[in-house]
């Protein structure tokens, strides 16, 4: 049960016909010595701390973060939805977007999340993976093995290309998020191992070269509205790969490539909050309003 | 492989908002303090790269205190770390370098107490994860994941096989093992060493009693 690349993995998959979700479950208990019990109610446990941080940020009344910069959008999302006008993208993109923005917005007020891969980028996996339980009518034991599928695929990310802004980029965390995010839902709803990784590669394509600049170095903003769209593009990659559409880079060269464009990204770009959005007039402004001096 | 479980990239349990930020420099603390081995009276703590940069939003300094004052990276009382900190007594200095470091993520932590100090540095690697790259002058890799026991001793032949011997006897697997000096001529190295088994007391006992060895300390 070892596997490096998603070639492998799906490889691996496919000749012993089993789901991704459960070669990655097999590769735990082989690596670590430890019963398939304890792994799956360790990821049973992190699927109830996703839980409850999408119910705190859609209910709790008047969530903010220290600074300021972010709170309250999931609950206007769900508030838009409940009105009843006429939705542009629909209910469903939606559902996905509160749920993903929520649990980044109770990230950023310093609550309890999981980090999928990192704390940036902690509202995708939850978001999708309750939403597509809705619409699937997916038991517990489902969302579970998402859980597994999508550290699969992040694990074969983190160890060939990076999972943190500061490391690559936005592009390796919310990036990487979605695509393991997309992966995730596609065996949720039926789809191969092989149709995973296509979602994956569709997805990530679609994020490769986002730069890191969060405002004031704070995981706010652009943060929060990037889980939401991560969560909204995990979702439609996860129907292209349904629908059998295939990407014309495979999986891990579209890895490859993100870890190339990572490296060659200047630092200002890379979490230090010296570029991109970071550094506009308002970005400025808004990190002397919150520590009261240039950082 | 840098990362190895599944739970490295679904995981940690954590306060936010940040994993290389707050999770990651919670588990540097919490090393740093396993690696001095006690409550420190005093701790300076460096920071440079992007955590000089940015650590007052992300809350790593939060986070470092509350990893040394032993709480993990999914504990809320992190969030009050300054503040019992402070009831408990530990003096906390903040300095933000702004020397570039080789990795954007970077705390150096100087531990001191009456009985004596020490000096860890540690980065964050992202998803929370971390490594310790230098203790008390000694370039190492540490991730903390493995248990491991890191031994003082005298640079001379035989020291790392009379180690190993009692590891053997004692049926403890090695892992993953390393030796690091300062430079030829000081005498002084340090080994560390990864082990599949935690090493309990009595062993720990048997390998400080060897010969060549002035000091040993446990990660587990
Ligand atoms: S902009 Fe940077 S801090 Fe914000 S989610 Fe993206 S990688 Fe994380």
């Amino acid at each position: 049960m070892e596997f490096r690349t998603i070639a492998e993995l799906v490889e691996l998959a496919e000749t012993k016909e089993l789901p991704i979700s459960e070669v990655m479950i097999q590769k735990e208990m082989i690596a670590f010595d430890r019963s398939r019990e304890e792994v799956v109610n360790q990821m049973a446990g992190h699927l109830d701390v996703m839980e409850k941080a999408i119910e705190r940020g859609l209910n709790e009344e008047g969530l903010k973060s220290p600074s300021g910069l972010s709170g309250g959008d999931a609950q206007k999302i769900r508030a838009h939805i409940k009105k009843g006008g006429t939705l542009l993208s629909g209910a469903d993109v939606l559902d996905t977007v509160s749920r993903s923005m929520s649990v980044s917005e109770v990230n950023a007020s310093m609550g309890t999340i999981i980090a999928t891969p990192t704390a940036g980028a902690c509202g995708i996996l939850p978001g999708c993976v309750f939403t597509a339980a809705e619409r699937l009518q997916a038991d517990r034991e489902a969302m579970v093995r998402a859980l597994f599928v999508s550290g699969a695929m992040g694990y074969c990310i983190a160890n060939n290309s990076f999972i943190s802004g500061a490391a690559g980029g936005c592009q390796a965390e919310v990036g990487s998020a979605t695509a393991m995010t997309a992966a995730a839902v596609v065996e949720m709803a039926g789809g191969t191992p092989a149709q995973s990784a296509q979602a994956l590669a569709i997805a990530l394509k679609n994020m490769l070269g986002l730069v890191c600049d969060p405002v004031a170095g704070l995981v706010e903003a652009p943060c929060v509205k990037r889980n939401a769209m991560g969560g909204a593009i995990a979702m439609v990659a996860a129907d292209m790969a349904m629908a059998g559409i295939e990407s014309v880079i495979p999986p891990d060269e579209v890895v490859g490539a993100m870890f190339r464009i990572g490296r060659d990204m200047p630092t200002s770009l890379k979490e230090t909050a010296l570029g991109g959005l970071a550094a506009t007039p308002t970005g400025k402004r808004l990190e002397k309003r919150i520590f009261g001096r240039d950082a | 492989m840098k990362y190895r479980s599944v739970f490295d990239i679904i995981g940690p349990v954590m306060i936010g908002p940040s994993s290389s930020h707050t999770a990651g420099a919670a588990r540097i603390g919490s090393a740093a303090r396993s690696l001095f081995g006690r409550k420190p009276q005093r701790v300076t703590i460096t920071l440079y790269g992007s955590f000089a940069k940015t650590y007052r939003g992300h809350g790593t300094d939060i986070a470092i205190v509350g990893g040394l004052l032993g709480f993990d990276t999914f504990d809320e009382r992190i969030v009050q770390s300054l503040r019992i900190a402070h009831d408990e007594g530990v003096e906390v200095t903040f300095i933000e370098s702004d020397e570039t470091p080789d990795h954007p993520n970077t705390a150096r932590l100087l531990l001191e107490d009456e009985l004596g100090t020490a000096e860890v540095v540690g980065i964050s690697i992202g998803g929370g994860k971390m490594e310790i790259v230098e203790l008390n002058g000694f370039e190492l890799r540490l991730s903390g994941a493995a248990p491991a026991l890191l031994i003082m001793h005298h640079d001379r032949y035989g020291a790392i096989a009379k180690v190993a011997t009692v590891l053997a006897e004692n049926k403890i697997n090695v892992g993953y093992m390393q030796v690091s000096r300062k430079e030829r001529g000081t005498h002084q190295a340090l080994m560390i060493i990864e082990t599949d088994q935690s090493v309990d007391k009595k062993v720990q006992g048997e390998i400080e009693k060897l010969e060549d060895i002035t000091s040993l300390t446990v990660l587990s």
